[in-house]
This record gives structure tokens, C-alpha cells and sequence, in this order.
């Protein structure tokens, strides 16, 4: 989790000083402006170069793993996969093996060949479901996403209020509480909480089905109803989600809050007899907002990685359960494709951290 | 003067406030003890540890209390429906041969054809077979003016399981049993009775051979065979068992010669037209899923093991598997990330980049994999627990490096550091004395709150199959059973105490870890 910047000196300066610089020297702002125009420019096109070269290291080091998996296991494999009625034969399978992966050559001219083909959009076929792995892919991502956009604005609204409060009141009783049921959240292992969440809602109240997108009559549904029955079939898995995040939203807003309203500028805007809503939520929150939209923007990636075990456990057909399935029945083709899309998944995150923490905190840019 | 007095006094009071005797002074604590004072006077933290304590009480005295093992099994008495005879009533004709080689299965079908003609004789292959019918459904089959075999509807049994009944006999009997009242029949002849090697017998109406005056086998339609070959069912059984049959009853109760009373339910089988004889018997199984008892506080789980004392086991699992994981991560990050902090420059970078590179690696789609290849290799359990370990603290270690770097770094540039440097002390004295001591008391927090979620991750991975594997026991791998829906919706006891003891666990760390922060560092307290 990234710390706020701990200057609050040098932003009570830049913010007092704000009026000023918009009235009287309005030249010199301008010149300032355009000098941190370029070194942003410059921060960001070095942070990109960065994770460019670090997602090309991920896939190497992510391709070394597949290949070093014993070769017994992709023998196995081929076998199981040849021993299927009418499929192709073993050694038809070992070759599509090698010459999709570049078995037959060293570890680096496969990893070449290998990136060649991924640049050309050709991750070969899914071994599982037998179509090719983008194409399986484009099916299933927008549930995911869906899922996950919906679990995060929730978790958003929930958490960031909640966080708020008990940093204001920290040491009070909803302090304690909030916190408590923040630990308690974080603390939830993902499958236990599911697993009641069924027992009470499909079992005992019966309002949901156990596992699945859609119900059984999901075909005889108009397009309305059987939008309305993926929605219902979402309830359970979206509140498994936004149970298990809320409470480390919850703590990181709390913790920066805090932060923030332990700074001098606060307690300047205290001394000059500013009412306190307007301290917390003019001054403190706005700064708390720093941590937040870089720590939101840094998650928006991770909306299409889909929910790995929420999905399988709802049997909810998004990239996470799908990857399941592949990386479970050694599909190497669908976990190569879906390892390497989590990393790039994560770069993307960090990087747009990283820029927004630059466009949104002038004290960086200055720095 | 009253004034004066009482300034004097509270001059006094004063005074005593600021002398230094012994019962004045204030009292000293080292930093530790510091530290100790702050964290108990936290309520929450402190039941985390109380927790912690119980869990791990629980886990590893429980286990050597427990009067079972982890892997003991545990049977109970089940009465069980077993197959006990079965009944059919024969509509078919059965052939018996007096000579296989001529009354061979393909004469047989041919003559059943012929029957069906009601030809009285065939051919087949060449050679001529008559056809006799010799009463109702009864026929016998000759070549040559000789008797190769006989065909019939009506099965004899015999009443001591020693005999055994000749051809000769049958064909008597069949034809004695089966005789048609017709006006060929000879004035004056008892067609009931008959003769077979010398030995009369005699055929009553309800199908009874009667040898002299004994019984000595019987004929009826129906067929009942007993489920197991070493049983023998008398005619009695058989005469009631078949009586009960056409009352279509669906208990049959039976009382044989010793006087013993047998219960069986009757089921007819409309697929087999049989009806199936089940008897209720005393079986031993394994007492699965048995509900919490006086014995067995939690109940059983699916192979009937004590849940408790699984319980007790898979927590040691799960405790020491966080442990032994944290340690590896601790290990690695604290040498990398130390290296990092200290020497920076290029060293740094590199280490920094490999943190990075950690850092984007999709860690649970990794684990999933090799998990799912140590299936596919069946790798021993035990072998297999320690893989676990080595992987999730190989991917646990950057975060702690980045901790460290960060902290030395920080603390690199303060004075006591060219303080120590000046003194001429080592690097390595320099490394080992003031640096990591001022780093520990984070890494503390941040392994505490570290091994609750590795916990989670184990749990997480075992509750998928893909992690601490049967025979061994953890809490993820307890609750695995719930992946059964009938489990989930009937046997609470078998998940929800394990998914609590792991919440608990969880929360006592985070708690515990939470309270180690503010009480380390009071001006950091949030």
C-alpha cells in the first residue's frame, strides 16, 4: 500500500500561495507550469518504457515455468487429451505442443517464437474448450467485468464514507467498530463466507440459486428477463466481493484520513476557527482524495482479471472460473494467455497509479 | 494565619512532588517493557492474543489430549437391506439334456421354435429330432427313437440340499406333474404316481414328490434363488415366501425350524419381473457424517474420522504451515531487501527490478498451476505440504524486501548511523546491530499480519484441492467437503467450526498485528 506523501509543509505553502500565483505573477506560473508539463511528460514516458521492459521479463519468466513444468506432466496431457474419443492422435498432440511453444528450440528462441505469435494476436487454441483462446476469451470477460465494476463502485460507496467517519471520530465506538469489521472482512476467507452465504440465502430462504450465471429457464426468457436473471444470479457473488474488499478500502481510507488530519495544515485551518465540517470535508478530505484516486485508478485494470475464486465458487462463467477450469485440467495454451494478461493487468495498474499520483499531487511534480 | 498555613502546606505538597527519594522517582521502563505496557493496555489486541493463545492451545495440547487420532477411523452398526433371494415366476422353457453333445443349445432353440409350431418334429443340420408333447408346457425331444433332452416350464427342487436329481427323474416327474386328464388315458391308472429306479414315488396336486410316504421334492413355477450360494432355502421357506407373493404383500416374516423369527421386505421388480427378497442385516460401515455426540463433540466427517480431533490436527497444519512460510519470506526479504537498502546503487537496482518483476507475477494462478501438476505427478502429501511452503514463501519475499529497503534507506541517512560510522564500527556490526534492530520492530507487525494471510492463501488452495491433501488435515481442506451440495445444506458441523476457527485465527493476527504497530510506534497510532 503507498504511504501519502508525508510533507504537509510544502502543500499548506503551495496551497495558500494558490490565489496569489492566479493574480499577480501570472507569467512565472506559466513558465512553472510548462517545466512540469515536460518532467511529467518525461516521468510518464520512462514509467511506461519501464513496465514495458518489465512485462516482457514477466512473460519470459512466466514462459520458463511452462516449460520447465516436468515434461512428464505435458506428456500426460497429450496422452489424456489423445485418448479422447476421435481426437488426435499422441504424437500429433506433442507436436502441436511443440510447435506452438517452440518445444523442439531452446528456452529463448521459444520464448521469440512464442511472442512473435502473441504479437499477431495468435495465442493458439484452447486444449479444454478447443477454440481458440482469444476467442474464449472475449466471451467471458464482460461477466467478469461486469461483476467487478459493480462489486467496486459498491465497495466504494461503502467503504470510503465508513473509512471517513471513523477517522473523525477516531478512538470513538464507531471507530472501533468500523475498524473491527474492517479486520473482521479482510480476515473472511473467501470460500467460508460463501459457503454461508449459500447456506443462508439458496438453502435456508431459497432466493438464489446455488451455482451459475443463468437459471434453468433462462432460454424461454425475454431479452429483458433473462438480463434480469444474470442480475439476480450476480446478488450473491457481488456481495461476497464487496464483503471480502470493503474492509482494506475501508482501512486505507481510514488510514490516509488520518494522516491527513494529523497535518499542521489542519490544524492551522482548526486555529483559524474553521467550522469543522468545513476542515474535514473542504480541507482534510480533498487531500485525502490523493491516495484514493491513485489507489482507484491503480485498480481499474483489475476489473477484467475477474474474480478467480468468487467465480469458481459461484460456478459463474467470467475469466476467472474459465481460467480455472484451463489451469486445473493443464490447458497450458488458455494459463500461458491468462498469466500473461494478469501481469500486464497489474503493470497497467501500477503505471496508472504512478501517472495519477503525478497529475494529482503537485507535490511530486515538483519534487 | 489560617491562609499562611495552608500556603505553606501546599508548599510543602509541592515540594514532595519534585524531590528525588526513592518512593518520588519515576519509574523506568526499558523500551521493551514500553512497548509490552502499551500493547496489553490495547483491550482488542489483547483478545487477539488470548485467541491466538486458545487456537494454538487447541491445536497442539488438544491434539495430544484427544483420545483419538488424526487419521483413526470409526465404524457403526447399520441396518442395511441386503439382497437375500430373489423370485421369479419362469416363463420360459428350460432344457435339460440328457446328452449335451446331442441336446446342444442350438436344438434347444430349434425345438423351442418347433414348440412354438407346435411341430411335431425338425430338422436341423440333417438330422431329424421328434417332438413329443408330454403334458402341459412340457415337452421331451428324441433322435433315433432315443431321448436326448426335455423341455418344460415347471422347476423341481428338492427338499434336502444333498440330493441330486437324476434326468430319469425329472422326465418322470415332469410328466407325472404335467399329466393331462384326456380319454387316452388307460382306465385304472394313477398317473401321480410313477417309478425311477426301482423306487416309487407319488405326485400330489400342489406339486409334492412324496417318496413312500416322505417328501422328497416339489414343483412349482416359481423360481427362488438365494443371493448367496452357500445359502439353502427350504421348500417351507419357499411354500410361505410364495404364499405371502400372491397376497402381494411387501413384508414377509418367517420362523424357521430353531424357532428363530426372520423379518424380510418383499419388492417386486417390474424390469426383471422378479421379486427382489431383502432381509434387514446387522452391517458395520463407517460412520460418516455422524451428528456431534458425547463421543464425538463435532461429529464425524465423510470418512468417519472425529471432527474434533481433525480439527485439532489440521490447525497445527495451518498454524505451522504460516509460520514456516512467513520464516522463508522473512529470511529472503530481510537479506535481499537489507543488501538493497545498504549497498544501493547497482545492487539495489537489480534487486529492486527482481521485486518488481515478483511483484507483477500472478502468485494464486501460479500456485494453481503447480498444484494441478503435483496432482497430475502425484507427488506424496508430505512431500507435497513442504512444496507448498517453499512456493508461497518464495512468493511472499518481496513485499518484506521493499519493507526493509524502504526502512534502511530512511534510517541510513539518520545520525546514529554516522554516528556508528565514525566509531569505526564494521559493516557488518554496522548491518546487524543498528540497522536490524531498528528494523524489526515493522517486520514484527507486517509477519504477524503476514502469516494470517498466508493462513488464508493455504486455506484457500486446500479448500480447492490443490494444497494440503488427504491424509493430513487442514482447516481449508476440512471445509473442502462443502463443495458437496448436500453437505452444505445437512451437515453444518462439518464446515461452519472449521471456517470459524479460521476466522478466528485470521483475525486474532491481524488484530494482534494491529496492536503491535501502535504499541512499537505510539506517535504512528491510528
Amino acid at each position: 500500500m503507498r504511504k501519502g506523501y508525508d510533507d504537509p509543509s510544502a502543500f499548506f505553502m503551495n496551497d495558500s500561495m494558490h490565489d496569489f500565483d492566479c493574480i499577480g505573477e501570472y507569467n512565472r506560473n506559466d513558465v512553472l507550469k510548462e517545466k512540469e508539463g515536460i518532467a511529467v511528460r518525461k516521468y510518464i514516458i520512462k514509467r511506461i518504457l519501464i513496465s514495458i521492459a518489465l512485462l516482457f521479463l514477466v512473460a519470459f519468466i512466466i514462459y520458463v515455468l511452462m516449460r520447465s513444468l516436468p515434461t512428464s506432466y505435458i506428456e500426460t496431457i497429450a496422452r489424456e487429451k489423445s485418448m479422447q474419443p476421435g481426437s488426435k492422435s499422441y504424437e500429433e498432440w506433442m507436436a502441436q505442443l511443440s510447435a506452438s511453444y517452440g518445444m523442439d528450440k531452446g528456452i529463448v528462441a521459444g520464448y521469440i517464437s512464442w511472442l512473435g505469435n502473441a504479437f499477431r494476436g495468435n495465442f493458439g487454441d484452447s486444449w479444454f474448450y478447443t477454440v481458440p483462446v482469444l476467442q474464449r476469451f472475449r466471451e467471458v470477460v464482460p461477466v467478469s467485468f461486469v461483476m467487478g465494476l459493480i462489486a467496486f463502485v459498491l465497495e466504494l460507496l461503502i467503504a470510503i464514507p465508513l473509512g471517513i467517519i471513523a477517522a473523525t471520530k477516531q478512538y470513538s465506538r464507531t471507530d472501533y467498530t468500523i475498524s473491527i469489521v474492517a479486520l473482521a472482512g479482510i480476515s473472511l476467507p473467501t470460500f467460508f463466507f460463501a459457503s454461508l452465504l449459500k447456506l443462508v440465502f439458496s438453502v435456508k430462504l431459497g432466493w438464489f440459486d446455488l451455482f451459475g450465471l443463468v437459471g434453468r429457464n433462462y432460454e424461454q426468457l425475454s431479452t429483458m428477463g433473462k438480463l434480469l436473471d444474470k442480475a439476480h444470479h450476480l446478488v450473491l457473488p457481488i456481495v461476497t466481493l464487496v464483503v471480502i474488499s470493503i474492509g482494506g478500502l475501508m482501512r486505507y481510507t481510514r488510514t490516509n484520513m488520518l494522516e491527513v488530519m494529523n497535518a499542521d495544515y489542519i490544524r492551522t485551518a482548526r486555529a483559524k476557527g474553521l467550522d469543522e465540517n468545513k476542515v474535514i470535508y473542504h480541507h482534510a478530505f480533498r487531500n485525502t482524495l490523493i491516495p484514493l484516486v491513485t489507489m482507484i485508478g491503480g485498480s481499474l485494470p483489475g476489473l477484467f482479471s475477474g474474480a478467480l475464486i468468487t467465480e469458481t465458487l459461484y460456478a459463474i462463467n467470467g475469466i476467472g472460473y474459465t481460467s480455472y477450469n484451463a489451469m486445473v485440467s493443464g490447458d497450458i495454451p488458455f494459463s500461458m494467455f491468462y498469466l500473461v494478461f494478469m501481469a500486464l493487468l497489474t503493470l497497467a495498474g501500477n503505471l496508472i497509479s504512478d501517472i495519477l499520483y503525478a497529475v494529482v499531487d503537485p507535490r511530486v511534480r515538483i519534487a | 494565619m489560617s491562609e499562611e498555613k495552608k500556603n505553606y502546606d501546599s508548599e510543602v505538597s509541592e515540594n514532595n512532588q519534585y524531590s528525588l527519594n526513592d518512593d518520588r522517582r519515576v519509574k523506568v521502563l526499558s523500551p521493551g517493557a514500553l512497548v509490552r505496557q502499551r500493547f496489553f493496555r490495547n483491550r482488542i489486541a489483547v483478545v487477539g492474543l488470548v485467541i491466538l493463545i486458545a487456537m494454538f492451545l487447541f491445536s497442539f495440547v488438544g491434539g495430544m489430549i484427544s483420545p483419538y487420532k488424526e487419521d483413526q477411523l470409526f465404524y457403526r452398526i447399520d441396518m442395511q437391506d441386503k439382497a437375500y433371494a430373489a423370485v421369479t415366476e419362469n416363463k420360459e422353457y428350460r432344457y435339460t439334456a440328457l446328452d449335451t453333445s446331442k441336446f446342444t443349445s442350438i436344438v434347444q432353440a430349434q425345438s423351442f421354435l418347433a414348440i412354438s409350431k407346435q411341430a411335431e418334429e425338425f430338422e436341423y443340420r440333417g438330422v431329424t429330432y421328434q417332438l413329443v408333447k408330454e403334458g402341459t408346457d412340457f415337452y421331451s425331444v428324441w433322435q433315433d427313437n432315443q431321448i436326448i433332452g426335455i423341455a418344460y416350464k415347471d422347476i423341481i427342487s428338492t427338499v434336502s440340499p444333498d440330493t441330486k436329481l437324476s434326468f430319469d427323474f425329472e422326465y418322470a416327474a415332469l410328466k407325472a406333474y404335467t399329466h393331462e386328464a384326456s380319454a387316452e388315458d388307460e382306465e385304472g391308472k394313477d398317473y401321480s404316481q410313477f417309478v425311477v429306479d426301482g423306487e416309487n414315488y407319488r405326485i400330489d396336486e400342489d406339486g409334492n414328490i412324496l417318496k413312500g410316504n416322505e417328501p422328497f421334492a416339489y414343483v412349482s413355477k416359481y423360481i427362488v434363488r438365494p443371493s448367496m450360494s452357500d445359502v439353502f432355502l427350504t421348500q417351507n421357506f419357499k411354500d410361505e415366501l410364495l404364499e405371502s407373493i400372491e397376497k402381494n404383500e411387501t413384508d414377509f416374516y418367517f420362523t424357521d425350524t430353531d424357532g428363530v423369527n426372520h423379518e424380510y421386505t418383499l419388492a417386486y421388480d417390474a424390469k426383471t419381473q422378479s421379486w427382489a427378497v431383502n432381509q434387514l442385516t446387522e452391517t458395520r460401515v463407517y460412520d460418516t457424517y455422524s451428528s456431534p455426540s458425547k463421543t464425538h463433540w463435532l461429529g464425524t466427517d465423510r470418512n468417519g474420522m472425529d471432527m474434533m480431533t481433525r480439527l485439532m490436527y489440521g490447525g497445527r497444519v495451518s498454524l505451522v504451515i504460516g509460520f514456516i512460510v512467513e520464516i522463508i519470506a522473512l529470511v529472503l526479504g530481510v537479506i535481499l531487501g537489507g543488501i538493497s537498502g545498504y549497498f544501493g546503487k547497482w545492487v539495489d537496482m537489480l534487486i529492486m527490478r527482481i521485486v518488481d518483476v515478483f511483484y507483477c507475477i500472478p502468485s494464486m494462478p501460479i500456485i494453481i498451476i503447480l498444484g494441478a501438476t503435483m496432482d497430475a505427478m502425484h507427488v506424496d502429501p508430505q512431500v507435497r505440504m513442504i512444496y507448498l511452503m517453499l512456493i508461497l514463501g518464495f512468493l511472499g519475499w518481496p513485499s518484506i524486501a521493499r519493507l526493509v529497503r524502504g526502512q534502511i534507506l530512511s534510517l541510513r541517512e539518520q545520525e546514529f548511523m554516522t554516528a556508528t560510522e565514525a566509531t569505526g564500527l564494521s559493516v557488518r556490526r554496522r548491518i546487524l546491530q543498528h540497522l536490524v534492530p531498528n528494523v524489526i520492530p515493522q517486520l514484527i507487525v507486517s509477519a504477524t499480519m503476514g502469516i494470517g494471510g498466508t493462513i488464508i492463501t493455504e486455506a484457500t488452495l486446500s479448500f480447492l484441492g490443490l494444497g494440503v491433501k488427504f491424509p493430513f488435515a487442514s482447516w481449508g481442506n476440512i471445509i473442502n467437503d462443502v463443495n458437496n451440495t448436500y453437505v452444505l445444506t445437512t451437515y453444518w458441523f462439518i464446515w461452519i467450526p472449521a471456517g470459524l476457527l479460521l476466522l478466528l485465527t485470521v483475525l486474532a493476527y491481524n488484530l494482534v498485528g494491529d496492536g503491535l504497530r501502535d504499541a512499537f510506534d505510539p506517535r504512528m497510532k491510528r
